[in-house]
């Protein structure tokens, strides 16, 4: 096939997808002028051209379509149906371009009669429609004609009168004498050779073109017709330009005349290959100069080092087209659509100037076409539905593109009526993809995933739209392939949104060394969130559930994988020891939704490589998605995240499920012990075992120039915040340092301190404090397992009163554990913090308020307690009110209510009793309210006995 | 190579003196094998091969031959033969559908410029693994050499189910 044809293919298929565009556009604005010359002059470009090189049946089609348009131009009244016919016959064009392609240059046999005679007949419809004479039988004649190219293009020029037309003759070739207005052939090649290829040019070419076809419709200055002619029908220079016209969609849109230059595709794919090799050497040269320490390499290889980078950066933005390119097809789908299922849709596109890599473009294409099939026929519900849910008629599709961290993100989103997850699950059910019971314990978002299971539809029938079970599938391979991820959300009755994350370039990828079972690989970056260092006594630990490896990572769990295991080379030989509970590196990759964590051996560094795929032999690996050849020299394997992921699969289900059964568990235990963890702070204070202390007491960690420290009225005391802060030791007989710092507790309240003096700070630990061994030991509540470690619990009721003498007194302490529920209400932090857990180790379920107003929305609420602890002294409804209003209420006559004030009269007592308090305990006494509390129990237990 | 720088090399063979053929001789497992000189464009010591986790256990790896990413194919175990002892083995570089191969041997031996018509059909007798990647045998003084195949001995492994144990 001569280069002549093949640019005419080329352009053509450009011409006619940006008609299509126009044409759509033009439907929703049939009063816009500038869109149907636009469409009208690309048709009519098309078929000059398609006349001069002797393409009949494209010509005809051609022909009968601009016709058609012709009368648009006059002012007929645009139709659906019209523009239907129209876009039917710029698909048969191009069906037959594909054909003539393919044959390389021969137009395909075929009869297009129906289709003109059904433009034909449009026309006139149009005709009457307007005013106007009968024009049938002259367009009857125009399409048969052969080669008729000058003659033809003429009678275009003229709309109304077609006279020259009926003038024509069949089978007319060149070589018949000039007719009026035509020019000879060697005009015609001295015309060819004058015009230039630059596109400004075409530009200027265009409105004179315009002009010349205005003027052609009076009965025609006949070299005006024969220039526009010339100009539109020319060879390959002009011929150029008039693909530079129509092609430059940018100047017919009326943007920007960009200077530029159509380049082979081949070419640049060779230069990016050769950027990326300069790329892997330049990465080996500085992998050579690395270790030599003082090299006068160092210099020159820094510049030749930026300047491939900046070439590599240029190389790529050649590659580099907008996204629009991709949606250039979507607004005529859509329209087609929204007829075919009598459903009103708007498409709306954000972003469309968006670049990515053009490669990726090609192949995203069909899966965004898919996607918005499927919003459109799956998606959005029928006007009525969508009227009785209270939505606009219209259904809105939106895309939308933007970059985002080296990824370019696509939205395809739709306000319809979301995936319905009952459905879902019954299909999956059906399929066999899953148990009932598996996929009740599924969120709704583990059950959007199906939709992407080969084969799933929820489709009721197949509409020849969708419904076939053959999409999502291929749509989510078809971008993993190109290294992306496809995630789903929707909302049931909102809509649905699909996301698509797609590396920017393909080629060269940045990734992090590892190394695991003595072999190191390479992982795009990309796809790794962070990287977490493990260690005794870190914070972040490995835990098991059921004997899984899990990572609590900020109170997320991920599900944990060894590298080598994956791999199939762990060298040990139990496979539970592969991962160290003590010690390890975990990379925590996303992909899509997925987050986990593979373990590896040990993290190197991170290194810019050059993407080689893998041999075929070795392509069906899942685990890789190709090798590489490092600064060093040696070859390893890049790991391909949406492998690993898929290997996790597995595991995640089954230890997330199993987390949720756990967490069940552990809510039905902690119900029963009434107890959660709380942070407590570690130190060891005079001998080496740990001790602790809720951390919610503590105000402040402080360490003390042991200089500071003094001594008075036979007690260590050190200024603080303007007060004097006596200082108390753990144990009888310890003091302070004698020189450098002392680390201390400060508790305060109510304006004063107490440092409790203590040897070294350790940690501060979440747990739970489940004291299980009560002590006598004065200053000690007991022991519990904090962070697997028998800890001592201290009581800080002992030490405050050293300090301050009413601050405390003595305690005991009960441990029968009751499982009663107590509800604590308390205006001050400190107290609801010193006397819950001593409630707590007295056995009872402590519920917390900070007023009464609190506690009547919880009462209110429906929770039951079987008493009520109430500070007396509180902001706006004291503790007096407090206990009146619940005796008033019915519900809470006969509840235990406990008072606790720092005021101990006679007075109060009886006020108190008045009020309706059981009992009436002073705050500090606490084996009182552990007293009080268990007398009033046993005697409710009495009266219930 | 094309089938044309092939046929050429076979052509000017053919002048140098009728129908003489080069082959490139490889010892495996005890039993030389001749490839076409042709085919071969390497030969050189597999140094750092990079092993590919859950690949075919005939794959022995891939390594770095010049800028190039070379398949390792250890050839012992594509013939099922025990693994060398000790000793360094050799490979020779090929090319196979555009892509390069390493075919891991014991030892090269010489060049051998045989005619090309002594080239026999397998005997019937010839061990199973000859058999199966054999394109002909050559009687030499007191030995077989077998030609090999190379669309017989990698096509295969590239039907084969190729996921290790």
């Amino acid at each position: 096939m001569d280069d002549l044809l093949r640019e005419f293919i080329t352009e053509t298929n450009e011409s006619l997808d940006v008609v299509d565009v126009e044409l759509v556009k033009f439907e929703q604005e049939p009063n816009n002028a500038t869109i149907l010359d636009n469409i009208f002059r690309l048709v009519h470009t098309i078929k000059g051209t398609c006349g001069f090189l002797g393409l009949p049946r494209l010509e005809g089609i051609a022909h009968a379509a601009e016709t058609l348009m012709g009368k648009f131009r006059d002012g007929a009244p645009v139709t659906q149906e019209a523009v239907s016919l129209i876009l039917t016959s710029i698909d048969q064009i191009k069906d037959i371009l594909g054909e003539l392609e393919a044959a390389e240059g021969e137009e395909p046999e075929g009869d297009d009669s129906e289709l003109i005679g059904q433009l034909e007949k449009m026309s006139a419809k149009a005709d009457a429609a307007m005013q106007g004479g009968a024009e049938e039988e002259a367009e009857a004649e125009a399409p048969e004609a052969v080669e008729e190219a000058p003659a033809e293009a003429e009678a275009e020029a003229e709309t109304e009168a077609e006279a020259a037309a009926n003038d024509d003759q069949p089978e007319q070739t060149l070589e018949r004498p000039l007719r009026p207005g035509e020019v000879s052939l060697d005009e015609l090649e001295r015309a060819f050779r004058e015009t230039e290829i630059e596109v400004e040019v075409a530009e200027a070419a265009v409105p004179e073109a315009e002009e010349a076809l205005d003027e052609a419709e009076e009965p025609a200055p006949a070299p005006a017709a024969a220039k526009v002619e010339a100009k539109s029908e020319a060879k390959a220079p002009a011929g150029k330009k008039a693909g530079g016209e129509a092609g430059e969609k940018k100047s017919s849109g009326g943007g920007v005349s960009n200077q530029s230059i159509r380049v082979a595709v081949d070419t640049l794919e060779h230069l990016m290959t050769m950027v990326s090799e300069l790329v892997l050497t330049r990465n080996q040269l500085l992998e050579i100069v690395r270790r030599h320490e003082d090299s006068e390499f160092k210099v020159p290889l820094q510049r030749l080092s930026n300047v491939t980078a900046e070439l590599q950066e240029g190389v790529m933005a050649t590659r580099m087209q907008p996204i629009g390119n991709a949606w250039q097809k979507l607004p005529r789908i859509v329209r087609d659509l929204s007829q075919e299922l009598e459903k009103p849709i708007e498409l709306e596109m954000i972003g469309a100037d968006t670049e990515l890599d053009r490669q990726v473009l090609e192949m995203i294409k069909d899966p965004l076409t898919h996607m918005v099939r499927n919003s459109a026929d799956h998606g959005l519900e029928r006007p009525e539905e969508r009227r009785a849910a209270g939505k606009p008629e219209k259904g809105i599709i939106t895309l939308a593109a933007y970059h985002e961290g080296g990824h370019i993100i696509i939205e395809v989103r739709d306000d319809g009526k979301g995936i319905d997850v009952d459905k879902v699950k019954a299909k999956v059910v059906e399929r066999g993809l899953a148990s009932e019971a598996e996929v009740d314990k599924m969120t709704d978002a583990q059950v959007h995933k199906f939709i992407f299971a080969a084969g799933f539809s929820t489709a009721a029938k197949v509409t020849s739209v969708s419904g076939r079970g053959v999409g999502m599938d291929v749509v989510r391979n078809n971008i993993e392939l190109i290294g992306g991820t496809v995630d789903l959300r929707s909302t049931q009755g909102k809509g649905s949104s699909f996301i698509i994350k797609i590396p920017l370039t393909l080629a060269i990828v940045s990734t992090l060394i590892v190394e695991a079972g003595g072999d190191r690989f390479a992982i795009p970056q990309l796809s790794v969130v962070e990287l977490v260092r493990v260690q005794t006594n870190s914070e972040h630990r490995i835990e098991r559930i059921k004997d899984t490896p899990v990572l609590r990572l900020r109170n997320k769990l991920l599900p944990l994988v060894h590298l080598s295991q994956l791999l199939g080379i762990y060298e040990g030989e139990n496979a539970d020891e592969a991962i160290d509970a003590d010690n390890g590196f975990i990379v925590v990759m996303q992909v899509g939704s997925q987050t986990f964590g593979v373990v590896v051996d040990g993290v190197f560094h991170t290194e810019e490589i050059v993407v080689k795929p893998m041999s075929t032999m070795l392509r069906n690996l899942g685990m890789f998605s190709g090798n590489t050849i490092l600064g060093d020299g040696s070859v390893i394997m890049i790991i391909d995240p949406n492998g690993i992921a898929g290997a996790m699969a597995s595991h995640a289900s089954s230890a997330v499920t199993e987390n949720q059964e756990d967490e069940q568990e552990d809510l039905q235990r902690r119900a029963i012990s009434g107890q959660s963890s709380i942070s407590l702070l570690l130190f060891r204070a005079g001998a080496p075992e740990p001790k602790a202390v809720p951390l919610s007491l503590v105000t402040r960690l402080e360490e003390f120039e042991v200089s500071k420290i003094e001594r008075s009225n036979g007690r260590d005391l050190v200024q603080y915040r303007g007060a004097l802060m006596p200082l108390v030791y753990v144990n009888d007989g310890d003091s302070h340092k004698t020189e450098g710092t002392q680390p201390m507790l400060v508790f305060s309240d109510a304006g004063r301190s107490m440092g409790l003096v203590v040897d070294e700070i350790v940690d501060i630990v979440e747990d739970r404090m489940n004291i299980e061994v009560g002590s006598e030991r004065p200053g000690i509540l007991g022991s519990a397992v904090v962070k697997e470690r028998a800890t001592e619990i201290i009581d800080l009721g002992y030490y405050l009163p050293q300090a301050f003498e009413d601050w405390f007194m003595r305690k005991e302490m009960d441990i029968e554990a009751l499982t009663k529920k107590v509800l604590f209400v308390d205006d001050s932090s400190f107290f609801r913090n010193m006397l819950t857990p001593v409630l707590k180790a007295a056995g009872y379920d402590v519920t917390t308020c900070v007023g009464p107003q609190q506690a009547f929305e919880l009462l209110e609420n429906g929770d039951k307690f079987h008493a009520i602890v109430s500070d007396i002294e509180m902001p706006e409804i004291n503790g007096f009110e407090f206990c009146e209003s619940l005796r008033r209420d019915p519900r809470f006559r006969n509840i235990p209510i406990l008072a606790l004030s720092s005021m101990v009269t006679p007075a109060s007592i009886e006020r108190g009793r008045q009020a309706g308090f059981d009992d009436y305990v002073a705050k500090f006494d606490r084996p009182g309210l552990i007293a009080a509390l268990k007398d009033v129990f046993s005697g409710e237990m009495g009266a219930a006995a | 190579m094309s089938v044309l720088e092939h046929k050429l090399n076979e052509v000017a063979d053919q002048k140098a003196g009728s129908d003489m053929i080069q082959y490139v001789t490889v010892v495996i497992g005890g039993q030389l094998f001749g490839l076409p000189i042709s085919q071969v464009h390497d030969v050189f010591v597999p140094e750092s091969v990079t092993r590919v986790p859950m690949s075919a256990p005939e794959v022995q790896g891939v390594l770095n031959l010049r800028g190039r990413i070379v398949t390792a194919i250890n050839m012992r175990r594509r013939l099922h033969l025990p693994p060398l002892k000790e000793g360094q083995m050799m490979a020779v570089g090929i090319e196979y559908k555009q892509e390069s191969y390493g075919l891991v041997i014991d030892t090269v031996g010489e060049v051998l410029t045989l005619p090309a018509a002594s080239a026999e059909p397998n005997p019937s007798n010839l061990d199973r693994r000859w058999a199966e990647i054999s394109g002909g045998v050559h009687r030499l003084d007191g030995q077989l050499m077998v030609i090999l195949d190379v669309d017989r001995l990698l096509g295969a492994m590239f039907t084969e189910p190729m996921v290790a144990a």
